[in-house]
C-alpha cells in the first residue's frame, strides 16, 4: 500500500521547478512552464516613476469609487526622483502617489528612504516563497530571498492593486551554476556582467534563472541581490536563489538551459557602452579616461559596496583625480545611516565626494548630476544605454564598486587589484 | 479585424524602452501629445517629425528591453503607429503593448527595409503582414489566452471594465 501511494504521489507530482513550485502556490493548481495562470500577488510594489500613471489606469480599470483590492499588500517608494528635480512636474507626481496611497490606505515609502525593492528587503517584507510584481523592471532582485519577483508596467500594477491578481505565463526554467571559489578583488557585479555577456541581451528572455551550486551559499545577501538583479540585462522574468527555510526545485526539474559559470578565474569585468553585455575584460578596457564616478544604485549603492569602494580609495592614497567627480549615492537611508555609523561617507565626503540623497540618484537621469556633454561615466549601475544618464553624448561604462573607486583614483578606468598603498 | 496600411519604420536589434523615450523625458509629464515629439530621439533625434500616422515600427530582436516604463508604448501609439513588429520581444514591453491595444507582431524581420509599404491584416484566425517590395506575405497565429482576449477587449482598462477580473483559460 505505502508502495502504490508513493507511486500516485510521483505520478501527482512532477518534479518542479521553484518558478513552477511558487506560481503553482499562487494560482491553487499544479503549473508548469508554458501555462497561462492567474496568480494571487503577495505584494505589489510601484513607484514615482511608475505609480502616477498606474493611478490613472487604475481609475478607469475601476471607475469612480474604485479601492484596492488588498491595501497591505500594496506599497509605493518615492525613488526616482529624490529629490524633486528642476521640473514642477516630479512634486506634482508625488502629491499625487501621496494623496491615492492616503485614500486607499496604502504605504508609502518617502522620498530619502531609498529604492523600491531595496526597501521592502532590508524591513523583512520579502519573504521566500512570494510573487511580486514591481512597475520597475529591477524588481526581480528580490529573487535574492527566494521571491519570483518580476517586473511589470503601470497597466498590470494597476490590475494587482484593483484585482489582488495578475496573470503570468509560467516560464522556463534556466539554471546557474557558479562554480569554484571566487578569487580576491572580483566582486558580484563582475560575476553578473559575465553571465550577462555569455547569455546576451535577451537570452533568458521569458525564462527563470534559478543560482545554484556550491558557491552559491558563499555569497552574501548583497551579493545575491545585485546578481539577480542584472539577470533582467538578459530579459529574465525572475531570478531566484533557493535560500534555508525557502522554496527548493525538485530534483530532475525540467530546465532548458544549463549554464556553467566557472568563478575561480574571473577577473574583473567592464560593461563598455551602450549596452550591458557588451563586456569585456578590465584589462581591455584600462585606460580609458573618466571624468565622471557614480556609485550607487542597486547594483552598487549597498553597504557592502561602498566600503569595498572606500577600502580602495583610502589604499589607494584617498585623494580623487583632478578633473574627475566622485558621486556617491547610498541605496537607502538605512544604508546611509550604517555608512554614516561606520565612517564611511564622511570619508568620501572628505575626499570630496558628492554624496547625494539616497534612491535611484543619476542612474536614469531622473534626479542627481547629470554628466555634462562629452564626459565618460563610470557607473556602478545596471544600465548604460546612450542617454540613460539623461546626456546622450556622455558614453557610459558600469564596472564594480572597486573598479569605479580605482577609476576615481586614476582620472581612468583602472584594475582595482592593482591599486597600491600610496607613497 | 484590424487592418493596416502604411510604412516600414525600420529599426534594428536591441531597442530599449529608454531610446523609445528616455526616463529624463518622461519626469517631465506623462502627457503622450507631448513626449511623441521625443520619440526615439536617442538613436535619431529628427525621427518623431518624420513619422507619419500608420508607420509600422519594424525591429530585429529584444524590442523594448530595458525599463519596464509604459510610455514606452503609449508614446508609440500617440504618434500614430498602431502595430509594431519584431523579431522577439522583451516581456515587459510586449505586455505594455497589448495592454494598451498596440499590437504587437512576432515574426521575421529580417527583409523588411525603411519605407517598405506593408499591410498588415489581423483578425481571429491571425495575423498577415503582406511587404508590397517583396510580395512576401507572413501569416502569424493569434494571439490566444488572456493576452488575446485583453488585445481583442482594446486593452487591459476595456478587459478589465468587461470581465471585472482576469478570467482564467487553462493551459494554452
Amino acid at each position: 500500500m505505502a508502495f502504490r501511494a508513493a507511486r500516485t504521489q510521483l505520478y501527482r507530482m512532477p518534479p518542479q521547478t521553484i518558478a513552477e513550485k511558487i506560481l503553482s502556490a499562487k494560482c491553487g493548481r499544479l503549473a508548469h512552464a508554458g501555462d497561462v495562470v492567474v496568480c494571487d500577488v503577495d505584494l505589489v510594489l510601484g513607484t514615482d516613476a511608475s505609480a502616477p500613471m498606474a493611478i490613472g489606469y487604475f481609475e478607469r480599470m475601476g471607475g469612480p469609487g474604485a479601492r484596492v483590492h488588498d491595501p497591505s499588500r500594496v506599497a509605493f517608494a518615492l525613488d526616482h526622483y529624490t529629490p524633486q528635480s528642476e521640473s514642477e512636474s516630479t512634486a506634482k507626481f508625488h502629491a499625487q502617489v501621496r494623496a491615492f496611497a492616503r485614500e486607499q490606505g496604502v504605504r508609502v515609502f518617502e522620498v530619502g528612504e531609498g529604492i523600491s525593492h531595496q526597501i521592502i528587503v532590508e524591513r523583512g517584507i520579502v519573504r521566500p516563497g512570494q510573487l511580486i510584481v514591481g512597475a520597475d523592471s529591477h524588481t526581480v532582485t528580490c529573487g535574492a530571498l527566494n521571491a519570483f519577483a518580476t517586473g511589470v508596467g503601470s497597466s498590470d500594477l494597476a490590475a494587482a492593486m484593483l484585482t489582488g491578481q495578475l496573470w503570468l505565463r509560467v516560464p522556463e526554467t534556466m539554471r546557474v551554476t557558479l562554480r569554484g571559489d571566487r578569487p580576491a578583488g572580483v566582486a558580484a557585479k563582475d560575476i553578473a556582467l559575465a553571465i550577462v555577456a555569455m547569455l546576451g541581451g535577451d537570452g533568458a528572455e521569458y525564462h527563470a534563472i534559478e543560482f545554484v551550486g556550491p558557491a552559491a551559499d558563499s555569497f552574501s545577501r548583497d551579493d545575491r541581490l545585485v546578481l539577480s538583479n542584472l539577470m533582467v540585462e538578459a530579459g529574465a522574468k525572475a531570478a531566484i536563489w533557493e535560500v534555508a527555510g525557502g522554496v527548493f526545485a525538485d530534483a530532475g526539474a525540467r530546465c532548458v538551459r544549463e549554464l556553467v559559470v566557472g568563478i575561480d578565474r574571473l577577473t574583473p569585468r567592464v560593461a563598455l557602452p551602450h549596452a550591458p553585455k557588451n563586456v569585456v575584460a578590465i584589462a581591455d578596457a584600462v585606460g580609458t579616461p573618466v571624468q565622471m564616478v557614480f556609485l550607487g544604485t542597486c547594483t552598487g549603492g549597498r553597504a557592502s559596496d561602498l566600503r569595498d569602494a572606500r577600502a580602495i580609495l583610502e589604499r589607494g592614497g584617498g585623494r580623487i583625480a583632478d578633473g574627475v567627480t566622485l558621486v556617491v549615492t547610498p541605496v537607502s537611508s538605512d544604508v546611509a545611516r550604517q555608512l554614516e555609523a561606520d565612517g564611511t561617507l564622511p570619508a568620501l565626503a572628505r575626499m570630496g565626494a558628492v554624496i547625494t540623497a539616497p534612491g535611484c540618484g543619476a542612474c536614469c537621469g531622473t534626479s542627481g548630476v547629470i554628466p555634462d556633454d562629452g564626459m565618460t561615466v563610470l557607473s556602478t549601475a545596471n544600465r548604460n544605454f546612450k542617454a540613460r544618464m539623461g546626456n546622450a553624448s556622455a558614453p557610459i561604462y558600469l564596472a564594480s564598486p572597486a573598479a569605479c573607486a580605482a577609476a576615481a583614483l586614476s582620472g581612468a578606468i583602472a584594475d582595482p587589484r592593482t591599486v597600491r598603498a600610496g607613497p | 479585424m484590424t487592418e493596416i496600411i502604411g510604412r516600414a519604420r525600420r529599426l534594428g536589434d536591441d531597442i530599449n524602452t529608454d531610446y523609445i523615450i528616455s526616463s529624463a523625458r518622461k519626469k517631465t509629464t506623462l502627457d503622450e501629445q507631448i513626449l511623441k515629439q521625443y520619440l526615439l530621439e536617442s538613436l535619431d533625434p529628427a525621427f518623431a517629425s518624420s513619422v507619419r500616422a500608420g508607420d509600422v515600427l519594424v525591429a530585429g530582436k529584444n524590442l523594448g528591453c530595458g525599463s519596464a516604463m509604459e510610455v514606452a508604448a503609449t508614446v508609440i501609439l500617440a504618434a500614430g503607429i498602431r502595430a509594431v513588429l519584431a523579431t522577439s520581444f522583451a516581456r515587459s514591453f510586449y505586455r505594455n503593448a497589448i495592454n494598451n491595444g498596440l499590437l504587437p507582431i512576432e515574426c521575421d524581420t529580417t527583409e523588411i527595409l525603411e519605407g517598405d509599404a506593408l499591410m498588415i491584416t489581423a483578425g481571429p484566425d491571425g495575423t498577415s503582414i503582406t511587404n508590397e517590395r517583396t510580395g512576401r506575405c507572413e501569416i502569424r497565429p493569434p494571439l490566444g489566452g488572456i493576452a488575446g482576449a485583453i488585445l481583442d477587449a482594446g486593452g487591459l482598462v476595456a478587459y478589465l471594465r468587461r470581465e471585472g477580473r482576469f478570467v482564467p483559460l487553462g493551459r494554452t
